[in-house]
């Protein structure tokens, strides 16, 4: 066997080796020891970031072209470890808290183990490689939305979340076995996009992208596959929740993307097209419409990344180079806008124990910061220029229409209309800490260092991912190297 | 180097305000008021100095359509740059623009709470208007065009009286929500702009000069580019959101909307809508005559049963600013200068009028005309101010608004078919109406006896509100005494989109 093969997995391997170094010092180390398990997470997730953003990528597919590393799968990558350094400095605080005296750990051993199964997802190119990343992604969360082992609701919500898990993964498995018997026995995205091409349209590959349409769903909490959200997100710890919303919806995106377009780009328009539309204007209305009347601010961050996540698979549609660039940017602009907003749900509740958007009265006149921060973030999800929230939005816009279609402008003009919904409550956020007139609930208090440097970052991000462009033309040069002919990759 | 280029100082200037504002407290006023007047004096002087630059320029030949051209690329895969240039229009906004910031700082002098934030989103405001105004690319265009949306939500929710809640939220989604279907005009644009092979522009010149944009696709964009700035332009059935957001706002809020952020509606339906679709143009201005000839009656009639000073003023923006999208309908020179006139006369003048508003309200507590009277025998120059106004808008001659009802009547007599004489004649009794409601307030607020006794130990204007409203007042008794130089400024810039609309090549 040629092990130099493995040489393409370094980013796989790092986080493996972060894994274990987590383990060891958890493992081998006293009290003193495992204060630094968070810091030094947190440290060595940054420095990767950087190792995958500079080492070059040597060679695209090994393992017989089961597994890729090119430049777009890196960019992605680097885009989730941001994000995953980001969640990791917000549960600093909560880790070291007496309920977790003894599992800071394997809190975050659980977590990057999601993280690698991540990575897998996004370079498989071979469905068993695939479902091997989703299940490593997957399961140890719901082990992690558990971890408030003193609540209820916390493991209503573990078990809500493994159960729908596995049955979305029973789905896809189900869906992938049809897809093996279309391709005639092959489970390579190569294969398959070339027998999609040259087969005939057939009842048994629509019944099967139906499936895979569905099984992925689950995971990116489409409507009608999103009833679980709102309850996991509510129960979950704080942290837990931030993770789930940003990291494992935009891991999922983008594998939605790549199958959907690579492996069934030729049947576009005669098969999912019309189903994926009619997806993304549920997902994004339904999710506008309950998040309208959540009072809660975990359910309501719950509904409102329903939505959000309608906005990123509208890169789908586009189904070329620039809907994925836009699509990886907008994930990129939500990691930090919405961690931004998590960061400031999460040290209210470590300190105050508030979590009701109504605490939130009058949060200025004792938190202006917080509530600066808060604006922002709500703004940028709303996508309020001068804030990167309004670039990602308008970018992902131009790259859909880019193919022309009228079906596709009025896609469009659909979820145009739902921003203004969207805005709606987003301002209700904002109107909540700023004109309320009502006596503050939320008392004075100072932030932990962490939760100030996450924060800071999230508002660095919101203020200057959109006025800087030099992200965007990166993500799309990322694109571009690694699908030459990107401007119509798959749609001719 | 981009700094080189004068026009990105209009954007520079605000951002560095804000910095400076942002280094200040909430408590220490006078360092707060004293950036806001250098900075208001630095645009002031600026936009003075490019208008007599600018014209200059013109004098001594350059005839470019647009000059201080400079473009800088973005996002490169998408081709957005920043594009700045102006024609003697922009050139006259820019100018209204920097002398409302200017007045209007003078107006809230004493705001409070929270003076630092108040000022710091009031910045942002005109930050996007001058924004707007020098863009040429249609990205960075509406861009700054969302960016002066949105503060006015906090803006009027924070600092603002009466329903305030309800009428910040009303205005902020109903603006959105007119941006929003001119985003998707503005895609439409952008993707049909190029032939067929090319790169797509946002490059409003280059997307004239292509002229690409097949007739189906016009009239569909030109509706939703037209209505999406109409919503701003205050056009019926789009209007409601202002009279709710202007009674509630703060008064130099209400300035700086009604005097110049309705001016965005007018502008971009004339810059895009217009200009770029001068086909659909052509074909469904009869839809948007109907709907701002509407504006205009309705407006003027609803003022008129109106007791609240703001709603008055607010339903008589309606009416005016309808004007001004009915003459830019007419789609010839005459008419489109009258636009352009009562874009600046009526900017002007209805900040006057809500400054004075604010002064009013600041000492009596009310702005139901029925509980007051006499005003004049207390305080004769706010009375005498709250007059000028009164004539400026119901266009006595000498005043800026005759000039400008004058010339767009003229221009919209031209069409000489039975639709456009009636709607034309239709939209002139709005004048005489006008004077019904004016002359109502006038004799109420200002003449007669004292209403309330409480009343007489009022005082007059202080230094820094004479300041105020003298700005407003010269420029208004200047456009109405002046207009040539007005219309001098702006001459150049009709022939091409009176040519794009006539089909010819230019």
């Amino acid at each position: 066997m040629d092990y130099s093969q493995f040489g393409a997995m370094l980013p796989e391997l790092i986080v493996l080796g972060i894994f274990l170094l987590v383990f060891l010092v958890d493992t081998f180390s006293g009290a003193a020891g495992k204060k630094i398990l968070t810091p030094m997470t947190a440290v060595l997730t940054l420095l990767a970031t950087v190792a995958i953003w500079i080492v070059p990528s040597c060679g695209e597919a090994v393992f017989g072209g089961m597994y890729v590393s090119d430049t777009a799968t890196r960019a992605m990558k680097c885009i989730l470890s941001v994000g995953f350094f980001l969640v990791v400095l917000q549960a600093h605080e909560w880790v070291e808290s007496e309920v977790m005296a003894v599992r800071k750990g394997e809190f975050l051993e659980l977590l990057l183990v999601t993280l690698f199964g991540m990575y897998l997802m996004i370079s498989a190119r071979h469905f068993l490689l695939f479902i091997i990343g989703l299940e490593s992604a997957s399961l140890p969360l719901a082990a992690l939305v558990a971890f408030n082992k003193h609540k209820y609701e916390s493991h209503e919500a573990a078990i809500k979340y493994i159960l729908t898990a596995v049955f979305s993964s029973a789905i896809l498995l189900m869906g992938l076995s049809f897809v093996y018997a279309f391709s005639g026995g092959s489970l390579y995205f190569n294969d398959i996009a070339l027998s999609v091409t040259q087969g005939e349209m057939s009842g048994l590959l629509l019944v099967a992208l139906a499936f895979v349409m569905a099984g992925l769903g689950f995971k990116l909490s489409l409507v009608p596959f999103h009833l679980w959200t709102a309850d996991v997100y509510e129960g979950a710890p704080t942290s837990v929740t931030a993770y789930l919303s940003v990291l494992s919806k935009g891991a999922a995106a983008f594998a939605f993307f790549i199958i959907f377009v690579q492996c069934f780009g030729a049947v576009y328009s005669d098969a999912w097209e019309w189903m994926a539309y009619a997806v993304i204007i549920a997902t994004i209305t339904v999710g506008n419409l309950f998040a309208m009347r959540q009072k809660n601010m975990k359910r309501f961050m719950a509904f409102s990344s329903v939505s959000q996540a309608g906005y990123i698979v509208l890169g789908v549609m586009a189904g070329n180079g620039l809907g994925l660039t836009s699509m990886m940017f907008y994930i990129f602009v939500y990691v930090v806008s919405n961690l931004g907003a998590f960061a400031v749900i999460s040290t209210i509740e470590d300190k105050t124990g508030k979590i009701s958007m109504t605490d939130y009265n009058g949060l200025h006149v004792t938190n202006p910061w917080l509530s600066f921060a808060m604006t922002l973030a709500m703004f940028s999800l709303a996508g309020i220029p001068p804030f990167a929230g309004f670039f990602s939005k308008i970018l992902i816009f131009t790259s859909v229409t880019s193919t022309g279609s009228m079906a596709l402008y009025m896609l469009v003009l659909v979820a145009l209309i739902n921003t203004i919904i969207s805005l709606y409550y987003y301002l209700l956020v904002v109107k909540a800490m700023w004109i309320s007139a009502d006596a503050p609930k939320v008392e004075s208090f100072k932030s932990s260092r962490c939760m100030k440097v996450s924060l800071s970052l999230c508002v660095l991000g919101i203020v200057f991912f959109g006025l800087v462009s030099p992200i965007y033309d990166w993500l799309y040069n990322a694109v571009l190297t690694s699908f030459p002919n990107a401007l119509a990759f798959v749609l001719q | 180097m981009i700094f080189d280029n004068l026009l990105i100082w209009f954007v520079v200037i605000p951002v560095l305000m804000m910095a400076g504002l942002g280094l200040c407290r909430n408590s220490s006023m006078n360092a707060i008021r004293a950036v806001m007047v250098v900075g208001s004096t630095l645009l002031l002087a600026l936009a003075v100095w490019l208008c007599v630059d600018f014209l200059c320029l013109r004098h001594n030949g350059a005839d470019a359509e647009m000059l201080y051209t400079g473009s800088w690329m973005w996002y490169a895969p998408l081709n957005i740059h920043l594009a700045v240039g102006v024609d003697g229009i922009s050139v006259l906004m820019l100018m209204l623009s920097a002398i409302i910031v200017f007045a209007g700082t003078f107006a809230s002098w004493k705001i409070n709470p929270l003076p630092k934030n108040f000022f710091l989103w009031f910045t942002l405001l005109s930050t996007g208007v001058f924004g707007f105004f020098i863009s040429i690319d249609m990205f960075t265009m509406f861009m700054f065009y969302e960016v002066a949306l949105i503060p006015m939500y906090l803006l009027i929710g924070f600092w603002g009286t009466g329903r305030k809640e309800y009428s910040a939220m009303k205005l902020t989604l109903m603006l959105m929500g007119g941006s929003a279907f001119l985003m998707l005009g503005l895609l439409g644009i952008f993707w049909h702009s190029a032939p067929e092979g090319g790169v797509p522009t946002w490059n409003i010149l280059e997307i004239a000069r292509q002229a690409q944009i097949d007739p189906s696709w016009q009239r569909l964009l030109f509706c939703f580019t037209f209505v999406g700035f109409g919503v701003l332009g205050a056009m019926f059935p789009f209007h409601t959101w202002s009279p709710d957001g202007h009674a509630c706002a703060p008064t130099a809020v209400s300035m700086l909307h009604a005097g110049v952020l309705m001016k965005l509606g007018g502008y971009g339906c004339f810059r895009i809508a217009i200009y770029l679709l001068p086909q659909a143009a052509n074909e469904l201005a009869w839809i948007f005559i109907i709907l701002t000839g509407i504006s205009i009656v309705y407006g003027a009639f609803s003022a008129c049963v109106q007791t609240d000073l703001k709603y008055i003023n607010a339903y008589s923006s309606v009416s005016h600013c309808g004007m001004v999208l009915f003459a830019l309908l007419m789609l010839n020179t005459t008419a489109m200068t009258g636009a352009i006139m009562q874009m600046l006369s009526h900017g002007l003048m209805t900040a006057l009028f809500f400054a004075l508003i604010g002064m009013i309200y600041g000492r009596t507590h009310t702005r139901d005309i029925r509980q007051m009277g006499g005003l004049m025998k207390i305080m004769p120059y706010l009375g005498v101010c709250y007059m000028i106004a009164g004539f400026a808008s119901l266009g006595l001659p000498g005043l800026s608004g005759f000039v400008a009802e004058m010339t767009i009547f003229v221009g919209s007599f031209q069409d000489a078919d039975t639709f456009h004489r009636i709607f034309v004649i239709l939209a002139c009794s709005a004048i005489v109406t006008t004077a019904v409601y004016i002359l109502r307030v006038v004799g109420k607020l200002l003449l007669g006896p004292v209403y309330d006794d409480h009343h007489l130990t009022l005082t007059d204007a202080n230094w820094f509100e004479r300041f105020s409203t003298v700005t407003l007042i010269v420029c208004i008794a200047g456009i109405g005494c002046f207009p040539n130089w007005i219309s001098e400024t702006i001459q150049h810039s009709f022939a091409p989109i009176i040519a794009a609309i006539q089909g010819g090549a230019f």
